[in-house]
């Protein structure tokens, strides 16, 4: 069981993008949208090596941050959140190994599925990465409303 | 422009000036424990200073010591499939107190992508050097060579772009057919025939890609399809150049030797020399020093190759080497078509065949220059089939090639409508090889129409006899 509150989880499962933040080598922010996939314990992501640069990033700082801030994304939700944490990079077998998360990836984007299906078309884009991120501590604001104070939680496992 | 920087990096005024469409923005920054943080804001953005206002958000301090970044992102979710309309951006610069309880960051880099700007498979193709950048690094990590994979039947198909076979069996079966027609028909040789002629087909195919590989004309390209740019498994690492050199001389190497056994089954000078010049045209269409399709001669190379080379070819190792006008005549329309497959094909390829010194038709015309020669070498095929029925050299049932006479205008006005849309283009390709295709299929289709009713009631005149 994570120790992430149900209204935070929700946000996460009910995404259908979010905004990976990682830092770059000379300290600079930078910022990734992607889709986060909730397995109940740990927040999931993957990236092609097309666009393996945020891949790099990690591998040299793990410390990232993950923003569920627009409610065009979160499917109507109103709650904002900032998740910060560690993340790590799954990429010893970049033909086959991001597959693990093709349920809940095609959960969100059914489309993915045809594509797949395509993939001769697209060779490089299905040799992936999955990115772990296992949330530390968060910033929420229940209503959305940045210009009030977020309630800090802390991770407690 | 640098292909494979410039995909992301944007100037920072054309950044702010993106960032302005967003209804908010994402402020992001590292925190004093080294963790990034982001927060929702409300942004200002004054495009004719350079700057961006925002109010501090609550029991959050944003740090004026380091570089900050507000980045807005777009989607729009479509149930049942997914989400589409991707656009992002990002700007740096360090946030300043502005007083009021706001700040004000001057923008002093950013990056960003937006679909209907680059299209997926252009964002695709430019970031394929990172791809490769990124694999090499995991292989030093893992101690093991790491690369890009396809299942073998997947490859075959995108290595040899076996699809375009039909363009060799359209010639070589209306060949076989007329030659069927005229009382040849010997199945070892039709069959060695067919694969003989796949095989210098594959051959081609491949060493056109390790040409264009060498010469730099596929990694200039970041606008292929499925119809043109080559088969790119050389730019992505799937095939290594040495393998595709193996690749192309195995077929040729098959083709050769096919080529030997039909010259000792069905002796001719004339198999001889459209077999000899059948393969010396396939190499010099791309290879140095004669490079025909990089001096304007690759589409005649094709028209030649493709048309009566083929379908002579095919006809003269039934016939044991006799010649005959009317399979030079069925090849005409079929050769005027398979090289209009190339001419729409090279539309969108001719910035990057430009870059790379190739100077095909596309490259050297004007825009109305090539939609007019288009029409007019497509009308003219048409021409040549009813000129030839008109004299008797070609059977009546080919006028059934008339059915296929609207394609050409969907070319046309497919030409017209999409002339600067790469991706607008495919549907326009994908119709021209339907009408080389449908064009064989029923001139094939008139010969076999023709000896079925000589078969059935030898009286019923199948030629005009004017």
């Amino acid at each position: 069981m994570s120790w992430l509150p149900a209204p935070l989880a929700e946000l996460v499962d009910r995404a259908l993008v979010a905004e990976l933040t990682v830092v770059r080598h000379d300290g600079r922010p930078i910022t990734y949208p992607l889709i986060p996939l909730w397995d109940g314990q740990k927040v999931l992501m993957t990236s092609s090596i097309l666009f393996s640069r945020k891949l790099e990033h990690i591998k040299d700082n793990p410390r990232v941050s993950l923003s569920l801030s627009d409610p065009v994304a979160l499917g109507g939700l109103h709650g904002r959140a900032t998740l910060q944490g560690e993340a790590r990079v799954f990429d010893s077998e970049p033909h086959a190994e991001w597959e693990r998360v093709l349920p809940l990836w095609s959960a969100k984007e059914p489309s993915v599925l045809e594509f797949l299906k395509a993939r001769v078309a697209f060779p490089l884009y299905f040799e992936r990465a999955v990115i772990e991120f296992e949330p530390r501590r968060a910033l929420y604001w229940p209503d959305g409303d940045t210009s009030r104070a977020p309630q800090r939680l802390e991770g407690t496992n | 422009m640098d292909l494979r920087a410039g995909v992301a990096m944007i100037e920072p005024a054309e950044g702010l000036r993106r960032l302005a469409d967003f209804p908010f923005a994402l402020l992001s920054y590292v925190d004093d424990d080294g963790y990034p943080l982001s927060v929702a804001v409300d942004a200002q953005v004054d495009t004719a200073t350079g700057k961006v206002a925002f109010a501090q958000p609550a029991d959050v301090r944003v740090p004026l010591d380091r570089e900050v970044s507000l980045t807005g992102s777009h989607i729009r979710p479509r149930p049942g499939w997914g989400y589409d309309q991707r656009r992002h951006v990002t700007v740096w610069g360090r946030a300043a107190e502005a007083g009021s309880g706001s700040l004000v960051l001057e923008a002093t880099a950013a990056w960003g992508w937006s679909e209907a700007e680059i299209p997926f498979p252009e964002y695709v193709e430019r970031t394929v050097g990172q791809s490769k950048r990124y694999l090499s690094r995991l292989s030093a990590e893992l101690g093991r060579p790491v690369r890009p994979k396809l299942s073998f039947g997947w490859l075959t198909l995108r290595a040899t772009r076996l699809p375009f076979l039909s363009a060799t069996f359209i010639p070589v079966s209306i060949g076989l057919a007329i030659a069927a027609w005229h009382g040849y028909f010997d199945l070892v040789t039709v069959v060695l025939t067919l694969i003989g002629a796949a095989a210098v087909h594959l051959g081609l195919n491949v060493a056109n890609d390790v040409f264009d590989a060498r010469l730099g004309a596929d990694e200039k390209n970041v606008n292929p399809t499925q119809y043109s740019g080559g088969s790119r498994v050389i730019q992505y690492d799937l095939v290594s150049l040495r393998g595709m050199i193996f690749i192309s001389a195995a077929f040729y190497g098959l083709a050769l030797a096919i080529g030997l056994v039909l010259l000792v089954m069905r002796p001719s000078v004339a198999l001889l020399v459209i077999g000899a010049l059948g393969i010396v045209l396939s190499l010099a269409y791309t290879a140095p020093p004669f490079k025909l399709v990089y001096r304007g001669l690759g589409e005649i190379t094709t028209a030649v190759g493709f048309g009566p080379l083929m379908l002579l070819g095919a006809y003269v190792v039934q016939t044991g080497g006799l010649v005959s006008l009317e399979p030079i005549v069925a090849s005409l329309p079929i050769a005027i078509l398979v090289a209009l497959i190339l001419y729409v094909n090279e539309v969108p390829d001719r910035p990057a065949d430009a870059r790379a010194g190739k100077r095909t038709l596309p490259v050297i015309l004007s825009q109305p220059q090539v939609i007019n020669l288009y029409l007019l070498a497509a009308v003219a095929a048409f021409a040549i089939i009813g000129g030839g029925v008109l004299a008797g050299l070609l059977p009546i049932p080919a006028l059934l090639t008339l059915l296929a006479l609207p394609l050409v205008r969907r070319v046309y006005d497919g030409l017209q409508q999409n002339y600067e849309s790469v991706y607008g283009l495919m549907a326009v390709m994908a119709v021209n090889i339907r009408l080389h295709l449908l064009v064989g299929l029923l001139l094939l289709a008139a010969y076999l129409i023709v000896m079925a009713v000589a078969a059935i009631a030898p009286g019923v005149p199948l030629f005009l006899r004017l």
